[in-house]
């Protein structure tokens, strides 16, 4: 049994609470000192939460933070910081115009004089950076940068505060994999000194990579603690997904599955210009669903936009009915799309799906106002629109009944129910989905997926990317395996289990057969 | 030749007294701004530091009493600006226009009700006002070619504000850019949340930015009133307030340029001033009401781009919140 004093942070059933939601749940997390530890979790799963508690942003409502066996209570970051703690934040705490000396000095200045501050600064850097082995343009504005180097700006900041624990934010989510290494070779170099870091991701192979032992979250909660050397990056991904689903209805066999939709070594990049799409090919048959799975961020959101005409395609070729639509150079809007029968429940549903302040009603024709039971001559038909929407609210049971409420003002999932009939209501032939039930509560999980089987027993193709894997089994024919932006593989789903999912979602090729 | 030389020596002398209030207001904006805080406002609270100043020299008939109530006044629509934009987050455009409009309507009906003048305050004598200071022996030199003049005219002869503004612009410049305060001053403009994970108060920097600003406005205030005027007269800050704003962007929101923006403006308003009623070869006599457009043509013109792109400070109008 280890003291409390080898314990760099220990949380006792530490709870925080926004409103009815309960973000954390009794979390009792231990982190050993000189050590690299790593928190796991979907986004959602309430990993931000614990660490800004950690580092005094937010107050916990319950439950007790220890750090090396002493209890704190961080009123403000400045507290954490006196304690030891020092965070890298996601997005950089940099003052973008300022020198990486004047920026890591910010706060921490000691002298009123600048000049007399700078020069004090700048000697006790130049003996951290030897000792830690950084090397940083001190006299350069943080704005001229690569991100990596950010990074260490940010790094060697939290140590010139003196941190013994060094809590980092899904670092690796902004770096190339070269400085991904780098960061790596950083991170051992700090633990040799003695440091303690806590390593927080939704990358499970950069788990295995560099951490020490390892913490799952999930839906607010610690489900699993393991030593790395004991477990799997397959283990850990079925930990992190999970949440048993009842399949509700049965599929039927679908006569005459012609193609609907072919992707043929497509390519593209995210919005940093970094590869997301790597060469990925499969095809969707009509009266069937193909389930995407994977952990989120490997290049689903992009698949998702590159099909429904959102995100041009670096290379390959996207067809519909035969027909490309999607080449280099080439990109069908998405109204075009939808008027050829796509249909699009987007996967960030208050961003792309629905414009929350708007009314529902209002909401029940967006992407489709052009149309002419919505609009004649660009005047809106207003009565018509009522109409519909009372239909929509009736057949899907949205509550509270009212459709003049704003849609923001609605649950997550009356808002999807509503967003699903809109979609569906042109009966199209192929509906693209992203995370169908994402913030939807149990009840419309089950209309949402019957709704989902039933289409596709009307014999039309439906693509779901979910980060859901137990949704994925319950509703798919077949399920691909997405991992850095390359389709690992393709499993039709009565061989398909949450074991060789989670392998193949942690980059393993599926053996033939 | 003479002429020409007596012209522009009167043209300097007519720049530096204009660009007084503009220089003090510029700076005032350019506290605020660079802490993250857009300060549309000046405006209103020149007019109410004019108006108060003007009022209580005139009851007091002491200048520098007027002074006072000019600063106390600047300071206090500061600070209401500040619980609005900091303490609220509320719309700082909105707060600081809410405050032009009502002093602009509050200023004359006050010195209606309290001194009957239509809207006036009482014609200052001159030991109630910042009267010009003459310096030893500028009436003896005055004479003396070149030299004379220039000391008489030029460095002689201004009220002590503007003497106290030569002062000021150095000081913001030495605040802003040698001081720690400064420092997080600069920080908290461009981004908030580092300079409150860095363990500093967001609200507190950006108060003190913000007074500081409304000292500033007091002073450019008073100096309208009871400097270059002798009491106050209904919109006497005539849209001062946002030709100072303009000059601080045209500055890039820097001390030194903003001062020097400011001094164009002064320049054009004083030479429109002198233009007034003047013939001009080829042209012939311009009407009055064109060459009063010329620094706000000028403005529309800097503001529209003309002199490149201007980046303001980043976190600059918007409200701080601890979570996103």
């Amino acid at each position: 049994m280890p003291d409390d004093r080898d314990l760099a942070i220990e949380t006792r059933s530490l709870t925080k609470r926004f409103g009815d939601v309960v973000a954390n749940d009794g979390l009792s997390l231990k982190v050993r000192a000189g050590t690299v530890h790593g928190i796991v979790g979907e986004n959602g799963a309430g990993k931000s939460t614990i660490l800004k508690m950690l580092f005094g942003f937010y107050q916990p409502d319950g439950g007790e933070i220890r750090v090396f066996g002493t209890p704190a209570r961080f009123e403000n970051p400045a507290a954490a910081m006196a304690a030891g703690i020092g965070m890298v934040h996601q997005h950089f705490m940099l003052v973008e115009p300022f020198t990486v000396l004047e920026n890591i000095m910010l706060g921490a200045e000691g002298e009123r004089n600048l000049d007399e501050a700078r020069r004090k600064a700048r000697q006790a850097l130049l003996l951290l950076e030897r000792q830690f082995g950084f090397n940083l343009p001190l006299d350069k504005p943080v704005e001229e940068l690569p991100v990596g180097v950010k990074q260490r700006v940010e790094i060697l900041k939290a140590l010139y505060r003196g941190a013994e624990v060094l809590i980092l934010d899904e670092p690796t989510a902004v770096l190339t994999p070269q400085e991904s290494e780098q960061l790596f070779a950083l991170i051992r170099q700090l633990k040799a000194d003695g440091k303690t870091v806590l390593f927080v991701t939704h990358k499970l192979n950069e788990i295995m990579a560099v951490t020490d032992d390892v913490t799952v979250m999930r839906g607010g909660r610690i489900v699993a603690e393991r030593r790395t050397v004991d477990t799997s990056a397959g283990e850990l991904a079925e930990l992190m997904v999970g949440a048993k689903v009842a399949r509700a209805k049965a599929r039927e066999t679908v006569e005459g599955k012609g193609v609907r939709l072919a992707l043929e070594n497509v390519s593209a990049t995210d919005d940093q210009g970094h590869e997301a799409l790597k060469g990925v090919s499969f095809e969707v048959k009509d009266g069937e669903v193909l389930g995407i799975a994977g952990v989120a961020g490997n290049g689903q959101t992009e698949l998702l936009e590159v099909i429904t005409g959102l995100r041009p395609v670096t290379g390959g070729s996207i067809a519909y009915e035969g027909a490309v639509v999607a080449a280099p150079g080439k990109v069908t809007d998405p109204i075009s799309l939808r008027r050829l029968g796509m249909a699009h429940v987007a996967e960030d549903r208050l961003k792309t799906g629905v414009v929350e302040s708007f009314s529902a009603e209002a909401n029940t024709m967006l992407g489709y106002q052009r149309e002419p039971d919505f609009s004649r001559h660009g005047i809106l038909r207003l009565k018509a629109l009522a109409e519909t929407a009372k239909r929509y609210f009736e057949s899907q049971d949205v509550r509270p009944r009212n459709p003049k409420l704003a849609i923001g003002s609605f649950s997550g999932g009356n808002q999807q129910k509503l967003v699903i009939a809109r979609e569906i209501a042109r009966d199209p032939k192929l509906m693209v989905i992203g995370q169908p039930t994402r913030g939807v509560d149990i009840g419309a999980v089950t209309k949402i997926h019957d709704q989902i089987t039933e289409h596709r027993n009307a014999g039309k193709a439906l693509l779901v990317v979910s980060a859901d894997l137990d949704e994925l089994l319950a509703i798919s024919d077949r399920i691909a395996v997405m991992c850095e932006g390359v389709l690992v593989g393709i499993v039709p789903v009565e061989d398909a289990d949450e074991k060789t999912l989670g392998l193949m979602m942690a980059g393993e090729k599926r053996k033939a057969g | 030749m003479i002429d020409l030389f007596a012209d522009l020596v009167l043209l300097t002398d007519s720049t530096i007294r204009t660009a007084t209030p503009l220089v003090l207001a510029g700076l005032a904006g350019l506290c605020a701004e660079r802490a993250g805080v857009v300060d549309i406002g000046l405006e209103g609270k020149m007019l109410a530091a004019a108006f108060a100043a003007a009022s209580a020299a005139a009851v007091t008939g002491s200048a520098w009493v007027g002074l006072g109530a000019g600063l106390v006044t600047s300071l206090l629509f500061a600070v209401l600006h500040g619980y609005v934009s900091i303490s609220q987050r509320g719309n700082q455009v909105v707060s600081g226009m809410a405050i032009n409009i009502l002093v602009a309507g509050l200023a004359p009906t006050l010195a209606g009700a309290w001194f009957h003048l239509g809207g006036q305050t009482p014609l200052l004598g001159d030991e109630a006002r910042f009267a010009a200071l003459d310096w030893p022996f500028a009436d003896a030199v005055a004479d003396v070619p070149v030299l004379g003049a220039l000391y008489s005219e030029i460095i002689s002869g201004h009220n002590a504000i503007t003497y106290m503004t030569v002062a000021v612009v150095p000081l913001v410049a030495w605040m802003l850019y040698k001081t720690r305060f400064g420092l997080r001053l600069r920080a908290v403009g461009e981004n908030p949340e580092a300079v409150d994970t860095a363990g500093i108060s967001v609200t507190r920097l950006r108060y003190q930015a913000v007074m500081i600003g409304g000292l500033l406005c007091g002073l450019a205030g008073t100096v309208l009133s009871t400097g270059l005027g002798a009491g106050f007269i209904r919109d006497m800050s005539a849209g001062k307030g946002y030709l100072a704003l303009a000059a601080m962007i045209f500055g890039r929101w820097k001390p030194v340029p903003t001062l020097l923006a400011c001094l164009l403006f002064g320049f054009v308003d004083a030479l429109q001033g002198r233009l007034q009623g003047e013939s001009l070869p080829l042209i012939g006599e311009i009407p009055v009401q064109f060459t009063m457009m010329l620094p706000y043509v000028l403005t529309v013109l800097i503001l529209a781009g003309f002199a490149g792109r201007m980046v303001a400070p980043k976190a600059s109008g918007i409200p701080y919140e601890k979570d996103h």
